[in-house]
């Protein structure tokens, strides 16, 4: 336990504490002068700010994209048993073989033709495409655990698919819906290799790439700033993780004990 | 409702289609691209060649692509066999009852939800020569006498990233091992109790064997995840101290984007996809073994 925590607070520590502390030969773990010079320092400087924002957009835009089109997907994968299944269980499970440098090198070479390296929605898209296997595999897990007989009452009384999916599907999948929404805003905001090879400009790359950068030669000098740029950047994924973590467990358990 | 197979799968379809299309052109069409692309002499911005094998008999005569696969090797087994046995350990301690249990069980998620890089990032604040912890903690504990800059050594750097990594993993095993341990059904504990078992015997007859499907899970997972691991070492050494960390991830991102060596990144794509397919293969296939008999 001393282990798995200690890391996240001497990082906490560190950035409450005046710089020549930080460098004095005996170590506190609790700041002799605690001071917030460290957190205004970030929030003053525009790069690491315009970077927060920048994974803030990524992340909404690839969460609210993957959800829309996952749910109907979802429901096909849950209702109906045809080969598609087969082909959907083994992509899933292959696509998590391939490095992501083999599809790296083409993917970038489409989306420059796209004119979507160096873009928000190019990045995002990306992330949908990489967050999908996880999110069907949960969702279609949820769905296939909504009793059938409520479609079959509405589609008697006349209900289109789209109906039954919208109306009936989703309110009963919303606690899911947030888990799975949770799931792939996390897992954008974490990326980083995408985020490093496509996103050029530095006033559109994206959080993990801004901090790595502080990790060179003037890293050295700017601990402090940089150890509290990284707590505030743990802070929205350990929140939004507290909420999810029993229902991704539980999700991924419930797609494979069902199939 | 008794529609016909063809109605069904054509109806399964055009649900799926707002999936599919993203789905062919940014993943299954630049795979089998990238897979392709391994096998020619392609540089950016030139014509495409079919060379063959070419690329391979070169990179088998090149030290590099050994150093760098031999560590990545070495990383993957030790990060993969440590979560697991520390996971495991972790999980059977959260599904007993005692008394900091359900702080512990927020206290592991957090390596697991900090970005990779964030976690590098933590520990070279502990790794750092002149101010970090860990050097103040083996000093004062007289240890050693003089600071190691363990991030830069040729001895403690590899140790270092893998502690790190495993650091990182093991809350993820520990989490999806709990789930599968609150599956086991109680009363074959309390059977084995009145049998006279003691909780090793439990642990070896009962525990172990009904976990199997899922560590087997677990495992194939977190192998192939660890040996495609690049943001994590990225930040604590960019491949050095002289290419000792260097992963094979590492190699690849450096030849392709650094470099513009994209046929060698390739190259070293497809030799990851039949290295981590033979280590599975033997892996699942012994499983796969064990449970029919």
């Amino acid at each position: 336990m001393i282990f798995l925590s200690f890391p996240l607070i001497w990082a906490f520590s560190l950035s409450f504490k005046p710089t020549p502390e930080i460098y004095s030969d005996t170590p506190n773990i609790i700041p002799v002068n605690p001071t917030i010079e460290h957190y205004n320092t970030v929030f003053s400087e525009q790069s690491i700010f315009q970077s927060m924002y920048n994974s803030l957009m990524v992340g909404v835009i690839a969460t609210i994209i993957v959800l829309i089109i996952s749910l109907p997907a979802a429901y096909a994968l849950a209702r109906y048993k045809t080969v598609v299944n087969k082909i959907f269980l083994g992509w899933t499970l292959t696509s998590q073989i391939f490095p992501v440098i083999i599809i790296m090198v083409p993917l970038y070479i489409i989306l420059r033709s796209l004119s979507l390296t160096d873009s928000i929605l190019g990045l995002s898209l990306v992330y949908i495409v990489w967050s999908l296997p996880f999110v069907l595999w949960m969702l279609q897990g949820y769905i296939k655990g909504i009793p059938f007989e409520l479609e079959e009452a509405a589609a008697l009384d006349g209900a289109s698919k789209s109906e039954i999916i919208f109306k009936i599907i989703m309110p009963l999948l919303l606690p899911a819906l947030g888990a799975t929404a949770l799931f792939s805003f996390i897992s954008a905001w974490n990326e980083f290799f995408f985020a490093l090879v496509l996103m050029k400009s530095q006033d559109l790359i994206t959080l993990p790439v801004d901090l790595a950068r502080f990790t060179g030669m003037e890293g050295q000098a700017r601990m402090g700033p940089l150890a509290a740029a990284s707590i505030l950047s743990t802070i929205p994924s350990l929140i939004l993780f507290g909420f999810i973590q029993k229902w991704f467990a539980e999700g991924l358990m419930a797609g494979a004990v069902k199939e | 409702m008794k529609i016909n197979k063809s109605v069904e799968q054509s109806i399964q379809l055009k649900l799926l289609l707002p999936v599919l299309i993203p789905v062919i052109i940014l993943s299954v069409f630049p795979i089998l691209r990238g897979i392709y692309l391994g096998f020619t002499d392609y540089r950016l911005g030139s014509s495409i060649n079919f060379n063959f094998l070419d690329n391979y008999s070169h990179m088998l005569q090149d030290r590099y692509f050994w150093r760098s696969f031999i560590v990545g090797f070495i990383w993957t087994f030790a990060v993969t066999i440590g979560q697991i046995i520390f996971g495991l350990g972790l999980a059977l301690l959260l599904n007993e009852k005692f008394k900091f249990n359900s702080l512990t069980r927020v206290l592991i998620l957090i390596p697991w939800a900090m970005p990779p890089v964030i976690r590098g990032i933590m520990w070279r604040f502990i790794y750092d020569t002149d101010a970090g912890v860990l050097n103040y903690f083996f000093i004062s504990a007289g240890i050693f006498d003089t600071p190691i800059n363990w991030l830069n050594s040729f001895t403690y750097t590899v140790p270092a990233i893998i502690v790190v990594g495993l650091w990182g993993e093991i809350p993820k095993s520990a989490v999806f091992l709990l789930a599968g341990l609150k599956t086991i059904p109680k009363d074959l504990y309390e059977s084995a109790k009145l049998d006279g078992a003691n909780s090793w015997q439990e642990f070896r007859q009962i525990t172990i064997p009904m976990l199997k499907p899922i560590l087997a899970a677990i495992v194939s997972l977190s192998f192939m995840w660890n040996f495609n691991t690049f943001g994590l070492v990225w930040v604590l050494t960019q491949g050095g101290p002289g290419g000792t960390t260097r992963l094979p991830m590492l190699a690849a991102y450096e030849e392709a984007f650094r470099y513009g060596n994209v046929v060698f990144a390739a190259s070293i794509g497809n030799v990851m996809i039949i290295a981590i397919s033979v280590v599975l293969y033997f892996y699942l296939k012994k499983q796969f073994k064990e449970r029919t008999n």
